[in-house]
């Protein structure tokens, strides 16, 4: 049996040798096939990977806490409209809610920044010292300010990398320096490490922090003490995000006083919602490409189908001489499938090798971001060999059904 | 000992549309181990039937046919690929050589379907090719070599699963008389020297002179079947003069 393995397969390869061009002509559609599914996995993988990255810098096992959309005379206005959240909320979630590592605030604005003879726009936002931590903030320079900075309303800023660029010459040290916000004076005391872009395309580095209390009190202005633009939660473990997020709506509805059948008056939003948005989207593209690679791929068998039935009749007379020297049926069907199988594994191969190479290109000239997996190339391999096997069968199985004394008088 | 061959009223019937046309009408024939027979007959005489039934290529539509005692009849189509395998070889007009494939690979075909080994493949189609007069030409292919030894590859072919009957259809038919002479010589050198029966189909009296029984076919019968004393042919069967 082995021996007879050894040999089928020999002869396979060298019935593929006699005829190069049409081997080759005839892989055509499986190299295109899966050179198609290796690019298009190793750029989505890419774009995924990006993503995940893109995710990661909002910080871990975050909870966003909106405040809701509300209702005046039938009209809704937008998300964040209403001012719903307090500092209060925070405190309070903090004692409520232990599988919470940690609660901050925020509270947003867009304002003018002077540093010298320079001046930018661009948001500043007063927080809580909790934030920094709970989103993963460190720094390039200085540090971040402290409880008593907050307690004390403290003129502290943090820059983020472009406001530092916008503001300050290449090489200026920023920390120590003055800046003005909004005309009042602040000494920045840390830089921010970059961030990059975010899931939703925004730069993160475009940012100012100063005191919540801050803030509240001598820039952006309030329209009530506590009010804020955003709560911020984050559990230990991510598992426990989902209860975390029920426990946080009971509290704050509690803490608002709803009723059974009013809605919230706040929107929570998790880190794992957040991916899943942008990764609906990668999936889309995915599916899509993946429906173009395995049409490419059912051609390529049809192909390889199609080339095998020539090989039949061509060698009709070959066949019938097998059947009288004593090759059973099976012998038969084995040897043309192995030819199947092993076209299609080339084709393969030489698939997988031009997808790599393809999925290179796009990270040298376009590029982007790309990742090659052991898994999709051994996927790729094996669906080959399945197409081959599928393909094989129906010129196989006629081989083997040919009646010996027709096969052998064939002209 | 049993007959090798026993073949009682076997008849071959083959369909054409709903016309049914009978190629063997009740052939009885028993042949012994070591004969060397001719069936001779015009194309339509239901020669070649017979063959590729005595060849186990196909059944009886009725009668019997024991191979060894063994009811072909009765055989499925694997079990018969098994026996052609082991018991008979076959020997064409046309040769029927497996293109671009070396002598020896092709010599080496019957064992293919059997599971040995390499090694032990090689060394018997080295042996059969030998037996032919071809050594030295195992890693020729067949668009090398003339008729004549395209014809020897494909008697080693035949021998290399040392059968008990090599058929030959038409083996000289598209062969020139000397090399058809070296063909001859071979097959009566395994006739002769190693017992092997002979069943040779022919149209042509002077190549069925070659063997010691002589069957005539007309419209599927056997019309004469007689002992005659075979031409010899005097040179020496494992080196035939180059062709």
């Amino acid at each position: 049996m082995y021996a007879f393995l050894h040999l089928t397969i020999a002869t396979a390869f060298r019935v593929i040798a006699r005829n190069r061009l049409r081997a080759a002509l005839t892989m055509l559609g499986i190299i295109i096939g899966v050179a198609a599914v290796i690019a298009m996995v190793s750029i989505s993988q890419g774009a995924r990977a990006l993503v995940q990255a893109q995710i990661a810098t909002i910080g871990t096992n975050v909870i966003i806490v909106l405040p809701g959309a509300t209702t005046v005379g039938g009209v809704r206005a937008g998300q964040g409209a209403a001012v719903t959240l307090t500092v209060a909320d925070a405190l309070d979630l903090k004692k409520k809610v232990p599988l919470l590592l940690d609660t901050g605030w925020a509270k947003r604005d867009v304002l003018q920044i002077v540093s010298g003879n320079r001046n930018w726009n661009g948001p500043v936002n007063g927080i809580s010292p909790s934030y920094l931590v709970i989103r993963d903030w460190s720094f390039a320079g200085g540090g971040p300010f402290t409880q008593a900075d907050m307690d004390t309303a403290a003129r502290v800023a943090l820059l983020g990398r472009t406001v530092v660029e916008n503001l300050f010459e290449p090489g200026e040290d920023p920390v120590g320096a003055t800046i003005r916000i909004r005309n009042v004076p602040f000494t920045v005391v840390g830089v921010l490490a970059p961030k990059g872009q975010s899931a939703q395309g925004s730069d993160q580095d475009d940012i100012v922090f100063i005191p919540f209390t801050t803030a509240e009190r001598k820039v952006v202005g309030t329209s009530f003490l506590g009010s804020v633009g955003a709560l911020f939660a984050s559990t230990i473990r991510p598992e426990d995000l989902p209860d975390a997020v029920e426990r946080i709506r009971e509290v704050l509805r509690g803490r608002h006083r709803l009723q059974p059948d009013q809605p919230d008056d706040f929107t929570i939003r998790t880190q794992v919602d957040i991916g899943k948005v942008q990764e609906g989207v990668t999936v889309t593209i995915t599916n899509l490409l993946f429906a173009v690679a395995s049409i490419s791929l059912v051609v390529g068998g049809i192909g390889i189908m199609n080339i095998l039935l020539v090989s039949v009749t061509e060698r009709t007379r070959e066949i019938g001489v097998r059947m009288a020297v004593g090759a059973k049926r099976w012998q038969i069907l084995f040897q043309f499938l192995i030819e199947a199988i092993t076209l299609s594994l080339f084709g393969g191969a030489a698939g997988i090798l031009l997808g790599v190479l393809a999925s290179k290109l796009a990270t040298a000239l376009a590029g982007w971001p790309t990742v090659i997996s052991g898994a999709s190339i051994l996927v790729a391999f094996c669906f080959s060999a399945a197409v081959g096997l599928l393909f094989g069968l129906y010129p196989a199985n006629k081989a083997s059904r040919l009646d010996p004394i027709e096969a052998l008088r064939y002209e | 000992m049993g007959d090798l061959i026993d073949c009682r009223d076997v008849w071959k019937i083959y369909r054409v549309g709903a016309a049914e046309v009978p190629a063997l009408r009740g052939v009885t024939l028993r042949v012994q181990q070591g004969e060397f027979i001719a069936i001779l007959g015009s194309s339509g005489s239901g020669k070649s039937t017979l063959m590729y039934i005595l060849g186990c290529l196909d059944r009886p539509t009725s009668g019997t046919y024991l191979l060894e005692g063994r009811d072909i009849g009765a055989a499925s189509a694997d079990e018969l690929a098994e026996i052609r395998n082991r018991k008979i070889g076959f020997v064409f007009q046309s040769f029927n050589l497996i293109p671009r494939t070396s002598a020896l690979e092709n010599a080496q075909l019957p064992l293919f379907y059997r599971g040995l080994t390499r090694g032990e493949q090689r060394a018997r189609a080295s042996a059969a090719l030998a037996r032919v007069g071809l050594s030295g030409r195992e890693s020729h292919y067949p668009t090398q070599l003339s008729g004549g030894q395209q014809q020897r590859v494909a008697i080693a072919r035949a021998l290399v699963s040392a059968p008990s009957i090599l058929l030959a259809d038409e083996p000289t038919g598209n062969l020139d008389t000397e090399s058809s002479r070296d063909i001859m010589r071979i097959l009566q050198g395994l006739n002769r020297d190693e017992g092997i029966t002979v069943i040779l189909v022919t149209h042509e009296a002077d190549i069925a002179a070659h063997a010691s029984r002589q069957l005539t076919m007309k419209d599927g019968e056997i019309v004469s079947d007689r002992a005659v004393s075979p031409a010899i042919l005097s040179a020496p069967s494992c080196t035939p003069s180059s062709t």
